[in-house]
């Protein structure tokens, strides 16, 4: 029998991986906006068991605009990184410190 | 013969199984093109999981909006890209065993807490969709129209945010592009095109015909 717990432990786990993903490839960009999409994955993994174990809509109604916000984000992350690469050739972070921040 | 709930959770542990080592290659793949492979992999297979849980109309949309729009994207951004791999791995090995220890805590504190958690025995019961005698879609539906009718608006209106801001920044004024008018050309006038001035004539003919003998002759 599947409980809530094998799917909060799922979403624990692929979260987890994303911010190791994000530590360890932290020069490439590209793989950081994947990472970030696979955070949010994870959440909705957990809000989409607890919308189904709770009898609760509310959870997957969520889930359906964190996937159009996450959309919308990865389009305008896409654009810039685009823009950044046609004026820079580059997409390392490392590289990408004109703002001296 | 199997139980089917034995079976659903045979099936959970597969797929999360594919979840999981596809979300590993998404981070450590050397290539971007394969990672953004990987990572449809991740999101098809959890689209499964979400069935598992009945939550059959977000499977669809998970696969329908991501794997076909916005990991399209990012293949379409990776492939178009002229990226140099080599350099962008450079703190790869450097940063491993940092990124391995924060996430192996934080997934330790995460397991600690849903392990204190009585509440996580929890098995599915009924599906409250076909309690209430109605689809997955036609419950979420039933929500989305009703009670959450504003934030639906709201989520309309940034995509459409999203598109001008994407458009906005990509765009690219070229200079020196030479590209028609049609609107300058529908409303061009004759005399824009052919101006008729009226002047005396210089010289005479003859003496037009004459000159460049004289001009010879020193």
């Amino acid at each position: 029998m599947i409980t809530l717990s094998h799917y909060i432990v799922l979403g624990a786990i692929l979260f987890c991986i994303s911010v190791a993903g994000l530590f360890i490839n932290r020069k490439n960009v590209i793989v950081l906006l994947m990472a970030i999409e696979l955070m949010l994955l994870a959440v909705n993994i957990n809000f989409v068991a607890f919308s189904r174990f709770n009898h609760d809509v509310a959870g997957q109604v969520f889930v359906f605009f964190i996937l159009t916000v996450a959309a919308a984000e990865s389009a305008i992350g896409l654009a810039i990184l685009v823009l950044l690469f046609r004026n820079r050739s580059t997409v390392n972070v490392a590289e990408i410190d004109s703002m001296k921040g | 013969m199997i139980d089917t709930s034995l079976f659903q959770l045979i099936c959970f542990y597969a797929f999360a199984a594919v979840t999981v080592v596809a979300a590993l290659s998404v981070i450590t793949l050397r290539n971007s093109v394969h990672a953004v492979l990987a990572l449809v992999l991740t999101f098809f297979s959890t689209a499964c999981i979400w069935m598992l849980a009945e939550a059959e109309f977000l499977a669809i949309a998970l696969i329908v909006v991501y794997v076909g729009a916005v990991m399209v994207l990012f293949l379409f951004v990776v492939m178009m890209l002229d990226i140099d791999q080599e350099k962008l791995r450079e703190g790869f090995v450097k940063f491993l065993p940092v990124g391995l220890i924060v996430a192996v805590v934080m997934l330790l504190e995460m397991l600690g807490l849903i392990g204190v958690r009585v509440m996580h025995a929890q098995t599915m019961g009924e599906n409250p969709a076909t309690a209430a005698g109605l689809s997955n879609t036609a419950w979420l539906g039933m929500a989305l129209y009703t009670q959450y009718l504003l934030p639906f608006e709201i989520a309309a209106l940034i995509l459409t945010v999203g598109v001008i801001a994407a458009v906005a920044l990509t765009l690219r004024h070229r200079t020196g592009a030479r590209k028609q008018h049609p609107s300058e050309q529908v409303a061009v006038k004759a005399t824009d095109r052919v101006r008729i001035i009226k002047m005396a004539a210089e010289r005479p003919a003859e003496t037009q015909a004459a000159a460049p003998a004289q001009e010879s002759k020193p």
